[in-house]
């Protein structure tokens, strides 16, 4: 019975040993999305008071009215402005950067990898402080464009680094080949670089997109008056945070989840169908 | 038909490519007529690869003028030159099927119905039915077929291949020699082939370059190039030389007299490239399947006028169709001698005394300031 | 760093006949143009001029005017050292954390997740789509007093080590250093995880089936093959969730006190609040300088230059 009981004991640390890594890691998972789960869960509260942290009753009327709270779907739609101009902008000019830094011999090539580099090494309230010291003195109207700038100015690097990863990858024997077959150079950019460079750019703007709509701390130093999304929030939190945001940030998530999992099974689909 | 077409020649004259310090090819001049096969023949980092590149428009001469026909073509960029080329590991395009890949060139140059010509074209290499699928999912000779494809639908006036069999496993790799030599005589366009397999240059092309450090060390015939190679460098690296350094001591006739060790060798003069002049230093070569092997006690037996030398084995080694000997001799050591298996001589085992002896024509004479040993490592790589 | 193969060696400037035709000479600074302006104006000069501003003197009514007043830093050091003590302790903490927690989930995708991994990994992403402040936000109600949360923590006796400690007060956590520290561990961890993930994912499986053949037991091959192999994860990922949680005073504002004031915050209420530019320029310079020291010197240690 003795021996029985230590061997299940031991069989049971045994499987606990090898399954270690494992439930560190659902952990850390639960840790990440546990805020996830508590904001969902109070979208549907009903909270006394301004403030929207204790749990009171159940009740959708946040989720049939979204807007109903002033300024944040105008700062919502903001935001979404400002993070679809952001990321054109700087996936314009980062995929060029991109481009020059792996296909071109030049000069003063490490000045440039380094200034690509530092805007990523910073603390955000560093450039955040300097870029608003710029626009004081030079008396530029804080705003709508001065956000947008900003946003451009940090996005770019991380756009740089998500292309030039691609189209290092890519040979640069397919340029050479489309040339040699009749394709000048635009009609090589266009028809084989910038197709085969497309998965790389197209995750330089989905970071771009996201790192601008989320942005708080550069926008906060450079927005004046303007009202952006994580603006809003962040006022929220000081005067009364409705539950509206909670809906928002819900809703966010699930249309998140949702698109990733549509891409996921449209490209297992396509690729099923190919073999 | 006109008389003789030349529009297909490719004339580089005084063509050289520098970078920086570094000197990728030096000064060239190179003609290739039209209908021919070429092969640039060498190691990596010969300048073989870059001559090509030159050719398609890739790189730019740092000097000379490149000529199709009577036209000058030097600044022309790649996409106006009437040239293809088939790509190292082929350069497929991967975002675009095997139809589209066919027939981008076509299409570059607004030619408006592509289909039937792709089709055929397909057709002609094997490849009907998969003109749908991505690069990705064909096999690599597939893939190769379909490079030579996408070149030749353009009709350039010459096709230029770089290394095109270096991904293929031996066995394909014989077979697409054979099929690109079919082609080529098929549709009669100059070929101008890069490769640092000798075989394949030898099989496959009428006329071999064997380049090296940026210079064409010998043109020619492939037996040509073969039989009497003028440099060091191109008896060791095409097959294997036994290079035995020798004096000369009288001319006689037509032939040379030389002294190496004790003995005498006798060498057809047309057949040296170096000077002759009493006294001077001559490497004498001669190729390892040319050698008879005979054992000391038969000596007698030798018929007279042929060079020989005494020597032991050191080793041999069986591998099918022949035994391949390691002769150690006085004047020379580690000479190698090919003896096809017809009738084995059972004494010819590592410690016997042996006699070598071959003829006089099948000799060939090298200036000795050359190293004795250009080309080898090149070979076994 | 390329992957050209047969890459010509650079080109120097040669001494070279000009021929008739240089193709595309000028394309790179062309490409390069736009966006190099961008980072030049946007960046690089407005660092300079908060360079000259942190040594002005003066008032918002009278103007500054540049006085090479280098006081302001010794000010600014002696004054707010605290605070800038505390960020380096709380971002290390945190970046600590980060390791900790991350590592194992990290591993758990590249190794053990098998068919759930593209799941897992859509699941630590996805988070990044909600605003990251209504997340720091939702971090009040975990922790807040009497909540599951902390009734467990206390239930167990951590509350009680913590207090200890001084890093919690009571049987409270929000509003200590303990809840800071938690937020900034749980904001930037994805950017521990993801770069931690890159590097585990390009081990090669037959690595692990080496060193067991090898007398290796799993820990040891964990220590001798696995973990040296992700240093450039570790590295880029420390990195990652260092540099912004030093800067960062969203979670000690939300989440902290006035007792957790982190530099950021005082950055952030010297510039927008107080107004007094000088100082806040300076303590901006002050803590760029300080992260580019330890980063230079912990990627010296390190040894790895490859970043990101």
């Amino acid at each position: 019975m003795d021996t029985r009981r230590s061997r299940k004991l031991g069989t049971s640390v045994n499987w606990l040993k090898r399954h270690l890594v494992v439930i560190a890691g659902l952990f850390t998972l639960g840790f990440l999305l546990l805020p996830n789960v508590v904001v969902t869960v109070f979208s549907f509260n009903n909270p006394k008071g301004r403030f929207n942290y204790e749990w009171q009753e159940f009740s959708t009327a946040a989720w049939t009215d979204p807007c109903g709270v002033a300024d944040l779907c105008g700062s919502l739609s903001l935001s979404l402005q400002i993070a679809l101009w952001a990321t054109l902008g700087a996936t314009v000019l980062g995929a060029m950067i991109a481009f020059a830094l792996v296909r071109y011999r030049f000069r003063a090539r490490g000045a440039v990898n380094s200034l690509i580099f530092l805007p990523m090494a910073m603390p955000e309230v560093v450039m955040a402080a300097s870029l608003l010291t710029l626009f004081l003195n030079m008396g530029v109207q804080l705003g709508f464009w001065t956000i947008l700038i900003a946003h451009i100015m940090f996005c770019l690097s991380f756009v740089v680094t998500a292309v030039k990863a691609r189209v290092m990858s890519m040979d640069p024997r397919l340029e050479e080949a489309a040339r040699d077959l009749y394709a000048g150079p635009f009609q090589t950019f266009v028809r084989v670089t910038l197709p085969i460079a497309a998965p790389g750019i197209a995750a330089g703007a989905l970071l771009a997109f996201a790192l601008s709509f989320d942005d708080f701390i550069i926008t906060n130093f450079n927005a004046g008056s303007t009202v952006t999304f994580p603006m809003f929030v962040w006022g929220s939190a000081q005067r009364g945070t409705p539950v509206q945001i909670n809906v928002i940030g819900t809703a966010m998530f699930v249309v998140a989840v949702l698109l990733v999992l549509a891409s996921m099974a449209i490209g297992s689909r396509r690729k099923r169908q190919k073999a | 038909m006109t008389t003789k077409d030349s529009s297909g020649d490719v004339r580089l004259s005084g063509i050289s490519k520098t970078y920086g310090s570094f000197t990728a090819v030096h000064p060239l001049d190179l003609t290739v007529p039209q209908g021919s096969f070429f092969a640039l023949l060498g190691a990596s980092g010969c300048g073989k690869t870059t001559t090509l590149r030159m050719i398609a428009g890739l790189e730019e001469p740092t000097s000379g003028t490149v000529f199709l026909g009577d036209q000058d073509v030097t600044a022309l960029p790649p996409y106006k030159r009437p040239v293809n080329t088939v790509f190292q590991s082929y350069a497929l395009f991967p975002h675009l099927d095997i139809f589209e890949n066919v027939a981008f060139g076509l299409r570059r140059r607004g030619v408006k119905s592509v289909k039937k010509q792709v089709e055929e074209m397909l057709d002609l290499v094997q490849l009907g039915e998969q003109a749908r699928k991505k690069p990705h999912q064909l096999s690599g000779g597939q893939q190769q077929r379909v490079a030579v494809a996408r070149a030749l639908i353009n009709h350039p006036k010459v096709l230029l291949l770089d290394e095109p069999l270096g991904a293929l496993d031996l066995k394909l790799r014989r077979q697409m020699q054979l099929e690109l030599k079919r082609i080529q005589t098929e549709v009669g366009i100059t070929f101008v082939h890069v490769t640092h397999d000798q075989e394949e240059a030898m099989t496959m092309a009428d006329t071999v370059a064997v380049m090296n450090a940026g210079r064409v060390e010998q043109l020619g015939a492939p037996d040509e190039l073969y039989e009497n190679p003028r440099t060091t460098f191109v008896a060791n690296f095409l097959g294997t030389s036994n290079l035995i350094e020798a004096e000369v001591d009288t001319k006689a006739g037509d032939d040379i007299v030389l002294k190496a060790g004790g003995g005498k060798l006798t060498l057809p003069s047309e057949r040296c490239s170096a000077s002759t002049a009493t006294g001077g230093k001559v490497l004498v070569g001669v190729r390892p399947e040319k050698i008879s092997l005979v054992h000391a006690d038969d000596a007698g037996e030798i018929p007279d006028g042929r060079n020989r030398i005494t020597g032991t084995i050191a080793d041999a080694s069986f591998i099918g169709v022949s035994t391949q000997y390691v002769i150690d001799s006085p004047i020379c050591p580690e000479l190698a001698v090919y003896v096809q298996n017809v009738e084995r001589d059972g004494r010819l085992t590592p410690g016997a005394d042996v006699v070598l002896h071959w003829s006089p024509a099948h000799t060939f004479g090298l200036d000795a300031a050359q190293d004795i040993d250009a080309g080898t490592e090149e070979e076994a790589a | 760093m390329s992957t050209l193969t047969e890459a010509p060696p650079p080109l120097a400037p040669a001494p070279e006949k000009k021929p008739p035709r240089r193709r595309g000479r000028l394309t790179p600074y062309w490409l390069l143009l736009p966006g190099i302006l961008w980072l030049l104006i946007f960046f690089a000069l407005p660092m300079i001029y908060q360079a000259s501003t942190s040594v002005q003197t003066g008032s918002l009514e009278e103007g500054y005017e540049v006085t090479w007043h280098f006081a302001t830093y010794w000010n600014a050091l002696s004054e707010y050292w605290p605070q800038f003590l505390r960020s380096v302790l709380y971002a290390g903490s945190a970046t600590v954390l980060c390791l900790l927690l991350g590592y194992p989930l990290a591993y758990l995708i590249a190794f053990r997740a098998g068919r759930w991994r593209n799941l897992i990994m859509i699941l630590v992403i996805a988070p990044f789509f909600t605003s990251f402040l209504i997340r720091t936000l939702a971090w009040k109600t975990i922790l807040a007093d009497g909540s599951p949360v902390v009734g467990a923590l206390n239930t167990l006796h951590i509350l009680d080590v913590t207090s200890w400690l001084g890093i919690t007060a009571g049987d409270r956590v929000l509003a200590t250093p303990l809840a800071v520290v938690c937020g900034l561990t749980y904001n930037f961890l994805p950017f521990m995880i993801l770069p931690l993930y890159t590097s585990l994912e390009r081990i090669d499986g037959r690595l692990h089936e080496a060193a067991g053949d090898l007398y290796a037991k799993p820990w040891t091959t964990f220590r001798k093959v696995t973990f040296p192999l992700s240093m450039p994860g570790v590295v880029s990922g420390t990195l990652l969730t260092f540099i912004p949680a030093a800067g960062d005073y969203v979670n000690a504002d939300l989440l902290g006190s006035t007792d957790t004031r982190m530099i950021g915050n005082v950055i952030q209420s010297q510039f927008l609040r107080i107004l007094d530019y000088p100082t806040a320029a300076a303590l901006s310079f002050i803590l760029m300088f300080a992260i580019l020291i330890m980063v230079t010197l912990y990627i010296r240690k390190s040894g790895t230059e490859d970043l990101v």
